[in-house]
């Protein structure tokens, strides 16, 4: 049951494109800085499989510049 | 077992988003996340929240506090505060996150028998009075201090004074603004005869160039720097660091200008000469409303004990001052500055060119300074004799680190030689304290005694017997440590400590007083912008906590001043703002009435005719300003400020032989000052869990020195074992080392050294030497 943070760097100006991709995705939650061109990106997967899925889907939008770990957690299944 | 999983889940993707954006904190100078505790908040969740002031801050921003079933659950930006507009700064969205911590001190803690036991709030209050009272009948009044803080509140701060000094009557009373903002306040007095800021944050909005004096305010004043950044993003306004060390608001600026620790003093003299020499003066305003003086030269750094300095100011003309310059050509200073020639000029050309509004920002870089008070008068020079000053997006500022060192430090006058209006040498000052706290004026004694650093060492040579700190850890934060905390643990002095959690000065304490937390208890404070902000008690504290102001209050009553402290339990801050308001009646410092603060998010004074005085001395804004000008310096007798001529003098240790390096302390954005309530938020801990030493690549490589080695940083006075940090979050010039000064686990103040301005009396963190071996 992973949990992992990113912080996700839009392309310049491409911010709300990014924001609306990313919250698309189901096991994705955003938070948009006010005055960067970032996402701090939390995802919630069922096992590091789907997270890795999940991680090529993200890697495909056209509006991401980056894509970086912060951290990475797992919890128990439920 | 389902839910507890699932809460647990929940909770562990708050602390990854948290940690997302703490590292983006860190990486991104002045990044915000604005929505993201909103996010946290339960939809249906029925919160009631309240506004107050941030903790841990002089930018002061305004923040709404969400409180469930009577515990405080979110914190929001205020977006009524202008100050933030909304936005806050990874602390101030997690301030709340330290209260429950499990080691708060929640009971009064009495040392017996070389144990802490748990005590009565009451019983341990009378401990206290009977104790002060005992030591003053023993060894006379003056054996007895107060140490208080900018982070306390005005009710606090003033009672703290009129205890003292009005019902005991003793000068001692101190606090650690003196460490952070006293240079700034004695500069403002030399320079104009008024504290405080003559602009406000607006000024943000005007100018077009921002430059910093030795002031990283990506760390230090997030939310200001984000207003600068959006300002740089919109209209092109430009950022210009001039510093000591690279560090995160030089590489988001469009310009990072470094110089030799100290010769900060030379390049600003060297500025002012070729503003001259390019014609580039203001003639009309510096005929109409500036005076030039000199003051007494070598005046030495304090480091013997009893130190004294008087300065013996001298009128001088412009031609004096002219002659002077001389010394400071760009080719000269540049010698020795390390800044060249072309920046030196640079940094002129922007401030002399009559179609640029320019804001000066500076804050512990240029008053941890043995030369403070000067530094703060030749920044003052550039902007008197080019005019640029008191207007929108033109003026010098002085911005604060504690949230409330201007309003309460500062304006209640929390120092030895202040008095909520004006200074105890000052006749009509005393008469006036005297008259509204109902005491015969004989007993406000005229002398001040001892400033913070003389305060301590006053501890250790036995002369002071009792001391009660509040609000303020000084066995952290003091400079020189490895002095003061074996005084602090003499049997001389009786010491009483009053905080939220323990910390290294709760370790030596005879009594441990257990104080609420900011929204535990009522208040007032005043941020760096005059700006004084009022908030309601928003939860309860745990045990017996209590307001700092309270206990002071008690023990007063205790010690026989009951008739001067009839304040009430429920009501004493409203009851003590409002008899503290008359201290600054009128146009020049006229404050806010209390049911105008209530509403407001914060109101600037001077407050006049229900209006704020965004711009003071300026006619257009000021309406104190009387004689007819388009600017009123009513400081000053005379209605001018004065143009100082200060010259460079050398630090009182440089690197050499045996210490070849500089060291440099100061904060990082994670935590607040010495850590005791930031290290208890989780996210913010982990963000930054230890201190470091930063080396330049070049010196780390020279030394053999890896990244993560664990690093001896000795001078004459002490040392200190830290991990070694290169390339990372901050990177000092070559024969230079960074220490930030948070972690009470690494005590870099015992190795720093308690040398101080003269005038100001504030100590240097900023420049000692040092030499550093691998261990
Ligand atoms: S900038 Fe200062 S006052 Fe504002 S939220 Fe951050 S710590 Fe608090």
């Amino acid at each position: 049951m992973p949990i992992k943070s990113y912080l996700a760097h839009a392309i310049k100006g491409k911010k709300e494109e990014l924001m609306k991709a990313l919250v698309s995705l189901d096991q994705c939650e955003v938070v948009p800085a006010e005055n960067q061109d970032i996402l701090a990106l939390v995802t919630d997967t069922p096992n590091e499989k789907e997270e890795e899925i999940l991680k090529e889907k993200i890697e495909a939008i056209s509006s991401l510049k980056l894509l970086s770990l912060v951290s990475g957690f797992n919890t128990p299944q439920n | 077992m389902y839910k507890s999983v699932t809460n647990r889940r929940s909770f562990i993707k708050k602390m990854a988003m948290l940690s997302a954006m703490t590292a983006a904190a860190s990486m991104f100078p002045g990044i915000l996340f604005a929505s993201e505790q909103e996010k946290g908040i339960p939809k249906d969740a029925n919160l009631d929240w309240k506004k107050g002031p941030c903790r841990f801050c002089g930018v002061g921003c305004g923040i709404l506090v969400g409180t469930e079933n009577g515990k405080a659950v979110a914190v929001k930006g205020d977006p009524n505060c202008s100050v933030n507009k909304g936005l806050l700064c990874v602390k101030g969205y997690h301030q709340i996150m330290c209260i429950q911590s499990k080691d708060r001190l929640t009971h009064a803690l009495v040392k017996k028998n070389g144990r802490y036991v748990q005590t009565p709030l009451d019983e341990a209050l009378d401990i206290v009075a009977n104790k002060m009272k005992e030591t003053i009948a023993k060894h006379g009044k003056d054996s007895v201090a107060m140490y208080t803080s900018g982070q306390s509140t005005i009710p606090e701060g003033y009672v703290a004074s009129k205890l003292m000094k009005g019902a005991i009557g003793t000068n001692n009373l101190d606090c650690n603004a003196r460490l952070c903002m006293a240079s700034a306040v004695t500069g403002f007095l030399t320079s104009f005869g008024a504290d405080e800021p003559m602009g406000c944050y607006e000024d943000i909005d005007y100018a077009d160039y921002f430059i910093t004096w030795g002031n990283n305010m990506a760390e230090m004043h997030p939310v200001l720097f984000s207003r600068m950044l959006e300002q740089k993003s919109r209209r092109g306004a430009k950022i210009i660091d001039f510093a000591t060390r690279t560090t995160r608001s030089s590489t988001a600026s469009d310009r990072s200008i470094l110089f030799e620790p100290q010769t900060d003093l030379a390049v600003a003299n060297a500025i002012c000469y070729e503003i001259i020499k390019n014609g580039w003066v203001n003639k009309s305003f510096v005929e109409k409303h500036c005076n030039f003086s000199k003051g007494l030269t070598n005046i030495g750094y304090g480091l013997e004990d009893k130190f004294n300095f008087t300065d013996k100011p001298e009128k001088i003309d412009f031609e004096a001052y002219k002659e002077f310059l001389k010394d400071y050509s760009p080719e000269k200073v540049s010698k020795y500055s390390k800044v060249s020639v072309k920046d030196i000029k640079y940094l002129a050309s922007i401030y002399g060119n009559p179609n640029k509004k320019v804001v000066s920002y500076w804050c512990m870089g240029m008053n941890q300074h043995t030369r403070g008070t000067w530094i703060n008068n030749l920044v003052y020079n550039i902007h008197l004799l080019t005019g640029k000053i008191s207007q929108p997006g033109n003026g010098p500022f002085s911005l604060t680190g504690q949230p409330s060192a201007c309003g309460t430090a500062r304006e209640v006058g929390t120092f030895t030689h202040k008095l909520p209006h004006g200074v105890v040498m000052n006749k009509k000052d005393r008469e006036m304290a005297a008259k509204i706290w109902k005491v015969p004026v004989e007993r406000i004694p005229s002398k001040p005694t001892y400033h913070a650093t003389e305060m301590f060492r006053a501890v250790d040579r036995g002369d002071i017997k009792f001391i009660w700190t509040q609000v303020t850890n000084p066995l952290v934060s003091l400079p020189k440590t490895g002095r003061y905390r074996p005084a602090m643990e003499k049997k001389s002095c009786f010491v009483v400590v009053s905080d939220v959690f323990p910390t290294p000065t709760s370790d030596v304490a005879d009594v441990i007083l257990p104080a609420s937390w900011h929204i535990e208890k009522g208040g007032l404070y005043g941020n760096s912008e005059r700006r004084t902000q009022h908030w309601d008690k928003m939860v309860e504290g745990p045990g017996e906590t209590t307001p700092d102001a309270w206990m002071t209050i008690e023990v007063a009553k205790r010690m026989g001043y009951g008739d001067l402290f009839p304040y009430s339990k429920e009501n004493h801050v409203e009851e003590i703002y409002n008899e503290y308001k008359q201290f600054h009646e009128g146009a020049k410092h006229g404050m806010a009435p209390l049911e105008v603060l209530k509403k407001e998010s914060g109101v600037i004074w001077p407050y006049v005719n229900g209006k704020s005085t965004q711009w003071r001395f300026n006619a257009k804004y000021d309406p104190a300003c009387s004689n007819g000008e388009d600017f009123h310096f009513y400081g000053k007798p005379d209605g001018k400020a004065v143009i100082w001529q200060r010259p460079f003098e050398e630090a009182p240790e440089k690197p050499d032989k045996e210490y070849p390096f500089w060291l440099n302390t100061g904060r990082v954005v994670e935590h607040w000052h010495t850590g005791s309530m930031t290290r208890r938020i989780p996210i913010l801990h982990q963000a930054m869990p230890n201190a470091y030493v930063e080396f330049h690549p070049d010196d780390a490589k020279s030394l053999g020195i890896r990244n993560g080695e664990n690093i001896k940083v000795t001078s004459r006075r002490g040392s200190c074992i830290l991990p070694a940090s290169i390339n990372e979050r901050g990177l000092p010039t070559k024969g230079q080392v960074f220490v930030p000064f948070f972690d009470e686990n690494m005590l870099i103040n015992d190795v720093t050294l308690d040398a101080f301005c003269p005038i100001s009396k504030e100590p240097d963190y900023k420049k000692c030497a040092v030499k550093v071996e691998r261990v």
